[in-house]
């Protein structure tokens, strides 16, 4: 597939004549900006990105990026994307959503994509709470937080994702801040360049429902990963930086693996180099008649 | 019927039982000896009724072979294979003609047999060289039981060790050459020689067909959880998905499964998934997902006897309402139920044109008997016919503005799989308009809401003409017609078969293949033609009746229906036809 040079793309190539629909100044803005800008410095075209999403406020993503889009059903993002990925590898599969339906309804699948690592980026937008359906505590809201649902205050521990992630072998695993714009862009363009699964959490506040987890909450708490010395091949430091949350937010790229092959390398059908949405369809002759006599 | 031969004379049939423990290797033997038969130019259906342990539980593989295909397991046997004593005690008294077991480890009460059934004892420690090639040597004596050439039985077993090494196949073949010398020598009498046409057959199962249907139809993507009965086309199509370009993805669950073949299907490939009831329970909200983006799927669901967990080696009937109602609102699906092994394999084909031409999920609803069952099939062409249904032609200008939910009169709109250029969409599970922006929320459109579901629903209807017609098995005028569907065919055809021996007229069969859209004037004609009308099926509602009466008004009021587990019964099948013809 034949793509543009990075130079000739412009992040506004990516942007949809579709307006969002999110409340002003929700985090959300930052992340499709983010993902317009990795999308145009990798110069990438935009019939040849599919965005895949599940159901909340975030999962609405992919109706504002100019690229292909499938906006599938709540907490179902990742089995929707390893599908077409594993359909067509020449694709550049990025899927989005959010806490509720990363971490919550969608964890097995969550925790299963980071140990297949298929090549999928994936990018899950944090606010810490229900947002679409109007501020329920969702599995990383805080201990003590008041939600709709936790009138009393949280009283179950949040999912720390990074850790997760780094215990399930996810082989990239990074952190972003909307407040950051640029250095999120260069996190999501580092896990599209990435082979193998990609999880970039991505903090994105909710201005309407999250009053506890604000721009400024998390402005006091972030710090850049690459400017505290982190090495990020180092599986161990980047297990004690995930530990640090809630406190401390580090942002930037916790680990990165080289050495984990990515699952189109070793699937039996796509390391042969097949692209099953270019195969031909009927059988030949010969399969057909060999396929018989096996059943005679 | 079968298995009264007079001496010297060819029986119609012969039934070959094999019972023992699970891990005795009964389904390998069973399959060698079944192929032998489909070699040589018999027609074979055998079943193996198992019990869902590994080792231990009771195996009962039943086989008939004759010169018709017969249409279900019978009920009794010419000779049984017995493996172990609990077999004996249990199966002993159904045998005809006799049990043939290990005289070295088993004893047989002849007392406790049929008058005219024989005791035939193998001296399995002298016949084979070590004990676990007994099995081969019963098969021998089996062979030439039935009639088989012996070479065609060490052909089989030859190509069944092929992975072993040389002295355990050839201690097979001594051993099966063994028991076949010692039954000529000793057990003549009870011999019921069938003999065949001559044509060499395939022998495959309800799961097989529908996999080699599935990789013919150019299936490219299929993922799945394994859930017993529906786990055998896994088996079939994992090692060879790579051979047809196919990827198969085994998941995390059924819901991955099913959302995974539709993330590939909008990547524009054929993608399927397959199930049983618990599983689909999973998958129906995709199912949905699949409807209301119109991303082309196939599903197999195998049932298995219900609910919950409920008979997981056991078969029935019992799911039609749940894929009938299965996801909320109304999104256009079609469910076909295939009626035999051969209408398996084309109904795959046909199902994937469906899915493609009206762009919507179609479920092709299978049970455990259909699907493990073997018979023989005479020939299947494999060359199906192929049609993906209307795609975006051309690049389009733009990037924007792609109509893919475009209305049109049939409801169908070309679609573009990523990839393609100049038309990008967004495939959306909210409510959309014909570009796919959402109208759910915040820009609400009740116009073009109706717009959507009128377009979606329409497909429907083109899709109900395109449809197999449902024809009438049988004589035109019958006494009684029977309806059955899916496995249940089997007991309705051997009714049929039977009641209307010597040229006679009494009984005809509707097999119900389309299930929804249902062709309702098509099947009212037929029933209001019908003198008596009698339904056959596995489950405790009839729920064939209640949708035959929900899409006619037609009341089947006379019902054979059986949820114990066990297939029908050949005999008390026929009876109940018998008082129905007489009520
Ligand atoms: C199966 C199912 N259950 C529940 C819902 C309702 N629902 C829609 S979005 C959502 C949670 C959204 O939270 P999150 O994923 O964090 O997204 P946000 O809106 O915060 O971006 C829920 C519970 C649904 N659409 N589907
Ligand atoms: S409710 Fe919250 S998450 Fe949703 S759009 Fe508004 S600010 Fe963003
Ligand atoms: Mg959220």
């Amino acid at each position: 597939m034949t793509s543009p040079s990075p130079a000739a793309v412009k992040a506004e190539d990516f942007r949809s004549e579709t307006k969002p629909d999110w409340c002003p100044s929700c985090g959300n803005f930052g992340v499709l900006n983010a993902v317009e800008k990795a999308c145009a410095a990798l110069g990438l075209a935009n019939k040849d990105v599919l965005c895949v999403s599940g159901i909340g406020c975030s999962s609405n993503l992919p109706g504002f990026l100019k690229a292909y889009g499938l906006h599938g059903i709540h907490g179902r993002a990742l089995p929707l994307a390893t599908g077409a990925k594993l359909a067509n590898p020449a694709l550049t599969v990025i899927a989005v959503g959010g806490d509720g339906d990363g971490y919550g309804i969608g964890m097995g699948h969550f925790i299963h994509a980071m140990r297949r690592n298929l090549n999928l980026t994936y990018l899950v937008m944090n606010n810490e709470i229900y947002g679409l359906t109007t501020g329920q505590a969702s599995p990383t809201t805080m201990k003590g937080t008041m939600t709709k649902s936790t009138p009393e205050g949280c009283i179950e521990n949040p999912i720390n994702p990074i850790a997760l992630a780094l215990a399930a072998g996810a082989s990239f695993v990074a952190r972003a801040f909307c407040g950051d714009i640029a250095h999120m862009a260069s996190l999501v363009t580092q896990a599209i360049e990435h082979k193998g699964f990609s999880l970039v959490d991505c903090l994105s506040p909710c201005v309407t429902f999250n009053k506890v987890n604000t721009y400024p909450w998390f402005r006091q708490r972030v710090y850049k990963l690459e400017d505290s010395g982190h090495d990020a091949s180092n599986f161990s430091a980047a297990m004690t930086r995930a530990m640090e949350s809630p406190g401390r937010f580090p942002i930037g790229v916790f680990y990165r693996s080289s050495g984990i092959r990515a699952y189109e390398d070793l699937d039996s059908t796509l390391s042969r180099g097949t692209t099953p949405a270019a195969a031909k369809l009927s059988l030949s002759g010969k399969a057909s008649e060999a396929i018989k006599e096996s059943f005679r | 019927m079968s298995g009264i031969a007079e001496a010297g004379t060819k029986a119609a049939s012969f039934r070959l039982w094999i019972g023992g423990a699970a891990g005795d290797g009964i389904a390998a033997a069973g399959q060698s000896y079944i192929k032998a038969c489909a070699r040589s130019g018999l027609q074979v259906y055998a079943y193996n009724s198992y019990e869902s342990v590994i080792r231990g539980g009771h195996v009962l593989f039943m086989a008939e072979a004759g010169t018709q295909k017969p249409c279900l397991q019978s009920s009794s046997c010419d000779i049984l294979i017995a493996l172990n004593q609990e077999t004996i005690d249990r199966e002993g008294p159904r045998a005809g003609k006799g049990v043939l077991f290990n005289s070295d480890r088993l004893r047989v009460d002849s007392s406790r047999l049929q008058s005219g059934a024989r005791a035939l004892g193998l001296p399995c420690g002298q016949l084979a060289q070590n004990p676990l090639m007994q099995n081969s040597a019963a098969l021998g004596a089996a062979a030439f039981l039935a009639g088989l050439d012996m070479d065609v039985l060490a052909e089989l077993l030859r190509e069944t060790f092929k992975k072993k090494t040389t002295a355990v196949i050839e201690g097979n073949i001594l051993a099966a050459r063994a028991g076949h010398g010692y039954a000529v020598a000793h057990f003549g009498d009870s011999a019921v020689p069938v003999s065949g046409d001559g044509k060499r057959r395939m022998v495959l199962s309800g799961n097989e067909a529908m996999a080699f249907g599935a990789v013919a139809a150019g299936c490219k993507f299929f993922s799945a959880y394994p859930m017993t009965p529906a786990s055998s086309i896994m088996h079939w199509l994992a090692p060879r998905a790579a051979a047809y370009s196919m990827v198969f993805k085994q998941t995390e669950d059924e819901i991955a499964a099913i959302n995974m073949a539709i993330g590939a299907s909008v990547a524009g490939v054929r993608a399927m998934t397959a199930t049983s009831g618990g599983g689909f329970a999973l998958m129906t909200e995709g199912l949905g997902l699949s409807g209301m983006i119109e991303a082309p799927l196939v599903v197999v669901e195998v049932q298995r006897g219900g609910p919950s967990t409920g008979l997981p080696t056991r078969s029935e009937q019992g799911d039609l309402f749940q894929i009938l109602g299965a996801s909320q609102g109304d999104y256009p699906k079609i469910i076909l139920a295939p009626t035999g092994v051969e209408d398996a394999f084309y109904t795959m084909g046909e199902a994937f044109n469906l899915a493609e031409r009206f762009q919507l999920p179609v479920v092709v609803l299978s049970d455990l008997i259909l699907a493990e069952h073997r018979e023989t099939v005479d020939d299947l062409n494999a060359a199906l016919p192929i049609d993906r249904g209307v795609w975006a032609q051309n690049s389009g200008s733009g990037q924007d503005g792609f109509k893919r939910y475009a209305v049109t009169s049939n409801g169908v709109s070309p679609r573009a799989a990523p990839g393609q250029a100049g038309f990008i969409h967004v495939a959306a599970s909210d409510e959309h308009d014909e570009e796919g922006r959402l109208i759910s929320d915040v820009h609400p459109d009740p116009a073009m809401r109706k717009a959507m579901m009128d377009k979606r629903m329409r497909k429907l209807d083109s899709a109900a003409e395109a449809l197999r017609p449902e024809v009438l098995e049988g004589p035109a005028d019958a006494d009684l017609t029977l309806v059955s569907w899916g496995s249940s065919c089997g007991a309705a055809r051997h009714v049929m078969r039977c009641l209307n021996e010597g040229r006679k007229t009494r009984v005809n069969f509707l097999p119900i293949r389309n299930l929804h859209p249902f062709r309702s004037e098509e099947v009212l004609a037929i029933l209001k033609r019908a003198k008596r009308v009698m339904a056959i099926e596995e489950n405790y509602t009839a729920q064939l009746c209640r949708l035959i009466r929900m899409e006619t008004g037609f009341d089947i009021v006379r019902r054979w229906l059986k949820y114990d587990g066990d297939p029908f019964d050949p005999e008390a099948s026929v009876r109940r036809a018998e008082e129905a013809l007489h009520d």
